[in-house]
This record gives structure tokens, sequence and C-alpha cells, in this order.
């Protein structure tokens, strides 16, 4: 792995995105959008304050995980990939360089939904606004990590869509949206401690009440070592030999 | 200086995809700073032997050496120019942003993305997006991701397909200084007339080389009057001997 061409492979991948303003819109506005539309539905009743910060977590989740993962399947499948691997390039460059890439997309993406919601939604924040970007963004990381793992077991688009639901829905269900986590039977319980957006939620809800930030900044090591546990996951699916 | 010693050698080479058996014990030898032809019909194996001599392929048993060293080694990553089949491009980038990118991994210099762009004639297009781009020009696009950095050995899967008659002439053209300069150059084609541009030729046929000689020695040796005729001969005489067929 060389920071040279993990910083030309992110570069890359920005252009690529360049090139699509489109995509680099409905990233910025969708979230906020969808926001706004919450704090709209649940005008003058207490429950934007319990949900909005679950949402700044969500969505860069959602949306990195398909980005990348469509992304690197058309890797796959163009033969671009399979172009790199018999180069000079390190699996980790790859990697790394959508995990530079879309970290920042992550974060204005973070940094866009975190300041709507609060300035123009009126949502409460007793803690510090740059920890919820932070954890904004890990979440988007851990996206990408589990988008690019997801590629490896899809043959088209239309299946990896299909992982989303899979990955995604459970996660929300059981993240403590919407009943607290230590209201769920034991069971469910059981099964959210191993969830990394639980510790994505509980951070945000965290910041929310302006808690401690040693406690927040555990909640973001867990989740950033869901995000490693992907990304070497992933690196074990990009093969230069192929069968 | 012309590198004559063999570029690529491979013995009893046998690739498997699944249960099927796709090349069946190859052996293979192919000269330094030569055009060797690798002709066939679809789906006898030429991709599946590029790729093994890439070091994309997973190999079942038997050995491929590039410049002496194991197929695939890391040292030959910036030896190695391969383009395949289908353009493996961004369709999302401009030419030159495509050439710069895989440039840039190379390691090459700047410079070479003029090179490139001049050698496979794409100077008019080289701002536009891959995605608009016509079938001909993507698969050039691809060719010139191949020439960058300075590759003894250029695979090429095809490089010709799609293209005009006068393109292919000039591409026949550049491969031939390449060699010259002292670069190996293994071409894959199913167009018999392109054989004559090689110095020489493999055939490959369900799995199998079926001949390995000189344009000029496969006409000889077949008593026919041009390469198609030839190819032809050898295909139906392999056929006939049943699946035991002799390499040449």
């Amino acid at each position: 792995m060389s920071p040279r061409l993990t910083f030309a492979t992110a570069g890359r991948v920005l252009t690529q995105i360049r090139h699509d303003p489109r995509t680099i819109g409905l990233l910025l506005v969708v979230p906020a959008l969808l926001i706004g539309l919450i704090a709209w539905i649940f005008d003058d009743t207490p429950v934007f304050d319990q949900v909005g910060p679950a949402m700044l977590g969500m969505f860069p989740f959602i949306v990195m995980f398909l980005v990348t993962s469509i992304t690197t399947l058309r890797e796959r499948r163009s033969g671009t990939l399979e172009r790199l691997l018999v180069l000079p390039l390190g699996k980790g460059d790859f990697i790394g360089g959508y995990a530079l890439a879309f970290g920042l997309l992550a974060t204005a993406q973070a940094v866009v939904a975190v300041g709507w919601a609060v300035w123009g939604c009126g949502l409460e924040i007793d803690g510090e606004l740059w920890m919820l970007v932070l954890v904004a963004v890990v979440n988007g990381l851990l996206g990408t990590m589990l988008g690019l793992l997801a590629s490896a077991f899809a043959s088209t688009e239309f299946q990896v869509v299909q992982f989303m639901p899979v990955i995604v829905a459970p996660q929300i269900l059981l993240g403590g949206i919407f009943l607290p986590r230590d209201q769920m039977p034991d069971a469910l319980q059981a099964i959210s401690d191993w969830l990394p957006l639980s510790y994505s939620i509980d951070a945000l809800n965290l910041v929310q009440d302006g808690s401690d930030g040693g406690q927040v900044i555990a909640d973001v090591l867990v989740v950033a070592a869901f995000a490693v546990g992907a990304l070497v996951l992933a690196a074990l699916t990009l093969r230069r030999r192929t069968r | 200086m012309i590198d004559t010693r063999d570029a690529v050698v491979a013995h009893a080479l046998v690739v498997r995809r699944g249960r099927t058996e796709i090349l069946h014990s190859v052996d293979l030898r192919v000269a330094g700073g030569q055009v060797v032809g690798l002709l066939g019909p679809s789906g006898a194996g030429k991709t599946t032997l590029m790729r093994a001599i890439i070091g994309a392929q997973h190999i079942g048993s038997g050995t491929v050496e590039v410049f002496g060293r194991p197929a695939g080694h890391r040292v030959l990553r910036r030896q190695l120019g391969y383009m395949a089949q289908s353009a493996a491009i961004y369709d999302d980038l401009t030419v030159e942003q495509n050439l710069d990118y895989f440039r840039r991994v190379l390691g090459a210099p700047a410079s070479d993305v003029d090179r490139v762009v001049a050698e496979v004639g794409l100077d008019p297009v080289r701002r536009n997006l891959a995605s608009r781009l016509s079938g001909g020009q993507r698969s050039r696009v691809s060719l010139g991701v191949a020439l960058l950095g300075a590759p003894r050995l250029l695979v090429l899967d095809e490089p010709t397909v799609g293209l005009d008659p006068v393109l292919r002439e000039e591409l026949w053209g550049l491969f031939a200084r390449l060699a010259a300069s002292g670069t190996t150059l293994l071409v894959s084609s199913h167009v018999m007339d392109e054989a004559r541009r090689c110095d020489r030729l493999l055939l490959v046929r369900e799995g199998r080389i079926i001949a390995d000689d000189t344009p000029a020695g496969l006409l000889a040796s077949t008593g026919a009057s041009d390469h198609d005729e030839a190819f032809l001969r050898l295909v139906r005489r392999d056929a006939a001997s049943g699946t035991g067929g002799e390499a040449a």
C-alpha cells in the first residue's frame, strides 16, 4: 500500500463522481429533505428530537453502502478491477482509495444533514455538533466497507441492491429507534449488541444528551472496529487470480 | 537492445474451470521481440491462456513463466501490458483521465498520456467521456492503457476487433514497430488475414495448441494458398485425429 496510489485511486473515484452532478446533488440533498419531512410530520410532538439523531447516522450508512456496492460491482464486471490487480496496485490502495473518496463525500453529506437538522429543523443537541458529524462519517465508512464486501457476492446490480434491505433493515429495526434497546425482548437485545448501527445510534443519542465525550468515542470505536472487520473481509474477496 | 530470450514459457499447463478442463497440458514458447499471433475459434481457450500468462488465472497444474519468473510475480506487474477482450476502462472518465489514472498506478511519466493518445489515434476525442465513444474507440482506449509505461510483454486479446481496415493496418504497423524495439507481443485474433502480419502463429483448438509455426511455414506445411485455408485444414486434420491431436 502506498499513499501515492491510494490518493491516485481516491482522485479517480472523485473524478468519476464529478462527472455525475446529479448523483452529487441527490447525495447531499436527499437526506436533508427526508430529515425535514420527518421534522414536519412530527411537528408539535417530541418525536423528532427522539429519532432525529438516529436519522443522521442512518443516511450516510445506507447511501454509502449503495454507492460503493454498485461502483465496485461495476469495477468487477467491466474488467477494470482485473486490470488493476495485474498492475502494481495494492489491494489496500484500492480499498483505501474508495474509503478516502467516499469518506469525503460522507463528510460533506453529514455536514449538510447535521446543519439542516439543527438550524433548519430545530433538532435539539446539547453536545458537540462535530461529534455528530464524526459518527455520521464513521457510519458512512462502515457502509462503504460493507458495500465493497457485498459486491463480491452479487453478480448483477439487481442482486446488490437487494443486499441493502438485508443488511440495513434489521439494524434499523433493532438499533433502538423504534424502541430503546433495553426494553426489547432479551434475545433481540442480544442480537442488537452485535449490530454496528446500534452503537452509532447510541453514540448519536449520547451526543444529543450532552453526555461525556469518552462514551461517544467508545461507541465510535466499536463501529470503526466493525468497519475494519468488513474491510479485511472485503480485501479477501479481491483476488488477483480467479478460477 | 532486442531481447531474444524466451518471453513466455509454459509447460504442461492445465487450467480447469469448475469440472471442465479448459486447457489440456499446453506447452508453449514465445520468443522475445516477436509478434506472436494466437489464433483459433472462439471458445478454444485463447483468453484463458492469455489470462494464465498475465497471472490472472488460477492454474490447475503445470507452469507458466514470463521472463524467467512465475506468471503473476509482482516484478512482472510493471513489465506487462494487458488488454482484455471487453474494454476495461471507466465509462465515466474522459480518455485522458482513464489513461492518466492507469499511468499513475504504473508510476509512468505524465508524458506517456500524450504518447499513447497519439499511438492509438484518439487525439480528436481525448477530452470526451469514454461512454460517449464508439465501440472501436473504446477498445483503443483499452489498448492505450496496455501501452502505458514501457511493457516488455504486451498481451492483447482481440485488439483489432470492430476496427475499420485503415485503423487495423495502423495498429499492426504499431505492433511491428514495438516488436522492432524489443517488445514481445502476444496478440489473439480470429481474423485470419491478420495472421500474415505475425512473426509466428500459435493455433489453438479445444484447449490445445495444434500448430506453432511461421506464417510462411504454415502455408508450406499445409499446402494451402492462404491462412484461412491453412487453418481449416489444420482444424480438420486435428478433428480427424480424434481428441489426442498432437502439437505440430
